[in-house]
Parts: structure tokens; sequence; C-alpha cells
């Protein structure tokens, strides 16, 4: 990790009032990007891996709060930003590629002049010059024809090339860091790969750093140099992503591999994990896997485990996390 | 094959009606749209066949007019040698096939506890005599891993997987021999979709039901089914046991397809994308080959004449529908592109 981080988490926490009590989907996490790194966050749905980037950019549900914890970016809290200030952060340095491409584009308005708006808002370009970047960005997107597709509306696009029209305007202001919630995840698989690539290839040239929120684990392993693994509002691994899909410190990701079927190791058993995720009203004592872990012990019950540092990077959560690592061991 | 075919599907064609129903008739001419243009499929009794194709590929709508649901305008269903009618199916029909759909919070009834649901199946379907209902209730529950006290829940006090449990009991209640399951485990996590598929196999196993499962997950289809189906636009355009299929693709598509599926392994995302561009509007269709537009390796001929599924000459349960399917290789090809 060299340089100043592009952005970092710390001890984020987000409470929701609701009436049957406080619930707090995001409960001290915490997470770094380097300046051109692509880092994955995965979990399961409720993890809070959406909600933790939607935090950064203050996009949290009216009744969700950040009760404690900063989100730095260049030396400023986001968290703590007045809204004029944070609306010069959002789209102009931090682009957003969502999920729904349909509901987040604006369904009466050309996709060429939404794609347009950032640079004439952000920076102060004029008309015939933003037009002119929308074209050049629709071309580096593979839009074909952009001269036509420029008026056309977004019901008028196929899935993939809405994506595209959101990775667009994701880079119409050079951000230096782009966040994805999900972003091909309601797309073909041919489509994804095309998509997959697109970002992977842009980012590459233009130095943008990545932050990718998806449950899929080998969409992570084709796009992302590190990964953290999220488990109902915490961070329980982190890693670079060789390391933590080979050799996983934590049980839940070690669950997680082995439940999925690998498309190129066909004939293994899927082994789900047992039970259920907890409430997140009531979480469990002690770590919060414990009661679907295999390898929990007494302690566990008690000993609420930090994200603690192993080697280098590497970071979990778990207090025996050698019995993971000796369960794969014993597989290979 | 046809010999222990259980089901067989000759011809079948969906089609829709598109643009208002006024300007049709102003016109004179209806504009239809075909999202099943000509199947033939046959499944053998006890297999797990996979259909296998992108949005729009018209697998959904073949597995519907396979189950009953969706009329098909031509063509045969065919089960154990009869044939069934395209709509209004007789009641000992309809319980023959079901169907397990994709979203567990919209298939099932938000009203009625899981009891009542299957009772009410059981009962009108005279499954078994009216005293047994409810102990059979009990064991049907037990057996796709609910507890008992489950009989009283309504749908939204379960979870997805949960939920899902409840949409396969009810499926297997009527004893069906052919169980349609349209993207049974898309909606839900991994950890549950990974008790989904082992309750489906551990089911398939048990009751010797012949399972058409449809997904565009291709990693969870080599590791449920024996055959897989792969379509595009409207067709089937290629057939072979799966290991075959994923070893050895060859339809240009198919070979696409397999290498767009996202690896654990770390790959190189510099290269070309597997398949180019978009799939076409099924309005204007391409003339001869439906993939030639996207297509690496196509020619002249591609254009011209379309392609029929043919066998291969030395897999007899190999089939693909592409002109050069059994002379170049086209996941050589396509890697070299």
């Amino acid at each position: 990790m060299s340089g100043p981080l592009q952005l970092e988490v710390s001890d984020l926490r987000v409470e929701i009032a609701s009436h049957r009590g406080v619930v707090c989907p995001i409960d001290g996490v915490s997470l770094e990007i380097a300046p051109g790194e692509a880092v994955g966050l995965v979990g399961e749905s409720g993890s809070g891996k959406s909600m933790t980037l939607k935090s950064i950019l203050g996009l949290l549900p009216p009744d969700a709060k950040v009760t404690s914890g900063s989100v730095v970016f260049d030396g400023s809290d986001l968290t703590r930003m007045p809204h004029s200030q944070l609306n010069r952060v959002r789209g102009r340095r931090i682009g957003m590629i969502f999920q729904e491409p349909m509901s987040a584009l604006n369904p009466v308005m050309r996709v060429g002049n939404q794609i347009a708006e950032g640079p004439r808002v952000h920076l102060g370009m004029t008309r015939t010059q933003s037009v002119e970047r929308a074209m050049d960005l629709m071309r580096r997107v593979g839009i074909p024809e952009p001269e036509r597709r420029f008026r056309a509306y977004p019901h008028e696009f196929s899935g993939g090339m809405r994506q595209r029209v959101m990775i667009a305007m994701a880079l119409s202001c050079d951000p230096e860091l782009i966040l994805c919630d999900e972003p091909t995840t309601a797309l073909d698989v041919t489509i994804q790969d095309q998509i997959l690539r697109l970002l992977a290839q842009l980012c590459q040239e233009s130095g943008t750093s990545l932050m990718f929120v998806t449950h899929d684990l080998p969409v992570v392993a084709q796009v992302c140099h590190k990964v953290a693994v999220m488990y109902a509002g915490r961070i329980v691994e982190r890693g670079t992503v060789q390391e933590v899909f080979t050799r996983p410190m934590h049980p839940y990701t070690l669950g997680l591999l082995r439940s999925a079927p690998d498309v190129d190791h066909p004939g293994h058993s899927l082994e789900p994990i047992p039970g259920s995720p907890p409430s997140l009203a009531s979480p469990p004592s002690g770590c919060r896997f414990h009661p679907r872990c295999q390898f929990a012990e007494d302690d566990c019950k008690v000993i609420d485990p930090p994200l603690r540092l192993i080697e280098g990077d590497r970071a979990t959560a778990c207090l025996h996390y050698e019995r993971t690592l000796d369960e794969i061991g014993a597989d290979t | 094959m046809s010999a222990q075919a259980i089901l067989e599907a000759t011809g079948v064609q969906v089609s829709f009606p598109v643009g208002s129903a006024l300007g049709a008739r102003l016109r004179h001419q209806q504009h239809l749209l075909h999202a099943v243009d000509g199947v033939d499929l046959a499944v053998s009794r006890g297999e797990a066949l996979a259909l296998v194709g992108e949005s729009g590929s018209g697998k959904s709508t073949l597995a519907r007019a396979i189950a009953g649901i969706q009329r098909a305008d031509r063509g045969q269903i065919k089960l154990d040698g009869k044939v069934l009618p395209a709509h209004r199916r007789s009641r000992a029909d309809q319980r023959r096939i079901q169907m397990v759909f994709q979203d567990p919070y919209s298939s099932l009834n938000p009203r009625l506890t899981v009891g009542g649901m299957l009772h009410e199946l059981l009962r009108v379907h005279h499954v078994v005599p009216r005293p047994e209902v409810e102990s059979h209730t009990g064991q049907l529950l037990r057996m796709v891993g609910l507890p008992e006290d489950a009989v009283h829940a309504l749908p939204r006090q379960f979870s997805g997987g949960q939920r899902q449990r409840v949409a396969i009991a009810r499926a297997i209640a009527l004893r069906p021999e052919v169980l349609v399951a349209d993207e049974p485990v898309s909606a839900l996590d991994v950890s549950v979709q990974a008790t989904i598929l082992n309750l489906l196999q551990d089911l398939q196993a048990e009751l010797g039901l012949t399972l058409l499962f449809i997904s565009h997950n291709l990693a969870v289809v080599r590791h449920l089914c024996d055959r897989v189906a792969v379509m595009y636009m409207g067709r089937i355009i290629e057939v072979a046991p799966t290991e075959v299929l994923f070893e050895s693709p060859r339809h240009p598509y198919t070979a696409g397809l397999l290498a767009a599926i996202p690896r654990m392994a770390p790959g190189d995302e510099s290269g070309a994308p597997a398949v180019k561009g978009d799939p076409p509007s099924p309005l204007r269709l391409p003339t001869g080959c439906r993939f030639r537009t996207r297509c690496p390796i196509a020619q002249p001929v591609c254009a011209e004449q379309d392609p029929a599924l043919t066998v291969s000459s030395t897999n007899s349960e190999h089939s693909a529908a592409c002109h050069f399917a059994w002379t170049a290789s086209p996941a050589n090809v396509a890697e070299t592109v």
C-alpha cells in the first residue's frame, strides 16, 4: 500500500430506528482503497454491503443515520460534509454505477443529455463541449453510432447498453473513484462479460479506483485485486483476492466458497452453511457467526473478535482462523 | 432415445402478438413475436435436462408451454406417448407436470397458510384419501426439510429459501412425473442456493423425477444436470450430455457462452469479450442463421441458409445447429478471435 489512500472508511456505524428498536446494519466497518485499486465487497443479502457503499456518498434512506466513524476522501470526512459540498464530490470525483440502470436513469431525458449533464454542471463545459464529450464517452464505452444514439431514450436501449450509459455517466467527469453496486447482476452472462471487461479496461487506462459490491465471488475474482467479506454488518475477512479465495481465514468465507458450484470443478458436493443469517435487531453474543460455525468453541460465544491483521494486508475476525486454514490444507 | 423418452416436444411454436390490436386490425395483419420458434426436444425418464440461454431466448416460454400454462400455437407435446392438449388440460394431465417458479415471493398465495395450500391440492386432486390428507401434508413438509409447525405459517413468515421449499412441496404434492423448475435458485443467496440444489437432487433420486431445469447459471447447470440444451432466439442450437457440452461445445454461441462465465481463477480481462454485441431484436431476426450477426466465424452461407440441428457423426447424443459445427472447431475459433 503505497502513497496516500483514496478512500478510508473507519469504524463506520449506521443505525436505523425502527418500531422494534434500533437496528444496526453496519457495525464498525473499516475499509481502505488505494489509488488505482479495485476492491470487492462481498456477502449475502442483508450483510450490509450495499448499505456501506451508500453511506459513503450520503445516499442512505432517510431513517438510517451514520452514528459514528468516518469516511475520509482526500482529507475530508464525507459523513460530516454539508450537502452543498457533498454535491461537488458526488458525480464529480466519485462516480456511481447501480444495479438496475432502468431505474437509475431518467426515463424522460435523452441518454446523451444525461451523460453530458455531469460535465456541464461539474466541469463548467459549454453545451457544445459537453455534447462532444458525451459522444466521445459513448464511443469509449462501446455504444455504436453515438451520433444517432445520443437522442435516444433509455427505454430504447437494451439492458447492456443502458449499463454502458451508466458507465459513461460515471466516467463523464474523470472521477478518482467509482462505486459499483452489483452492476452486472441484472445482465446476461455474455453481456456481463462485456461490461466487466470494459470496466476493468477503463479503470486500468485512467487509473481510477473501483469499489465493487456484489454477491458473486467469481465476478470479484475477475475484476478486483482485493476483497472484503461482510457478514451481519461487519467485515469478517480482508485480503487480496488470490489469498482470500484460495486460503480463506474465516469459516464464513470458506462456507461461501464451498456452497457455490464451481464451473471448472464439477462433481464436488455442495456444502451449504447451516442455519440462516442472524437478525440484526438482536445479533448473537460474541462472534456473530458462531451459531453457524463448524469450528466454534466456547470462547466464540463470549468474545466478540475484532478484525485483526495477520500478515501483510491479510485480516480476519476469527479467533480460530487456523482451523479454516487446516481444513483447506486437508482438502488439497 | 425416443423409446424411453417420457416427454417429447415436436415443432413447438409459441408466439405473442405485439403492437396495438387496433393497428393490427387496420393493417389486416398482426405482428407476432415468435418466442419459441420450432423446438424439438426429448427428455428421458429420470434425467435432469437443463435449458440454458440468455433472457429472451425462449427458455421460460418453452417450459411454460410444456407445463401447459402457455398455449403453444403449433407443435405437439407428448407425455409418455400421449399427446397433451395445448391448453385446457385435464386435471390428471396437469398433475403429471408440475412447476417451480423463480420468485418464491410472488409465486405463493400470501393469504394462504402452507397447510391450507397443500390440503387444497391434495383434496382437489384426490392424491390421498381424505382422512390421510393431514398426515400426508406433514410428510411432504418433512421431505422438503421444513418443520411440521410450518403448516400454520403464512409465506411471509418464511425466508426466501424456505419459501422455495414450500413451492417445491406444492409441486411434488401431486406426485408429478416431470418437474419443471424455472430458475428456482436465481433469487436466492449462494448458501441458500446450495441447500435448494441439494434438495432437488435428493428428491429427484428419491422420487425418480424427471427434471427440466431452466437456468442461466452454467455452474449450477453443470453441477445438477445430465444433459444441456442451449437456446438462442427461440431455437435450440445445441444439445449434448453436460460434460460433452462443457468440454467440447460445437456451436460458436455455446463456446462464447462458456467463455463468458466469470471464473474463480483470475482471468485476463484485457482481451476481447467472448461474445460481441447484443442479441438481435426478436421482431427483426437476421436472415439465415440467427446468431450470425454476433458470430466470430460467420461466412456468406450463414446469411443465406438457416442451419438445422444436425447430429454429430461420432456421438449420436450431440447435435448442433451450425453450418460448421462438425467441420471447424468453434471453440478454437472463439479463442483466437
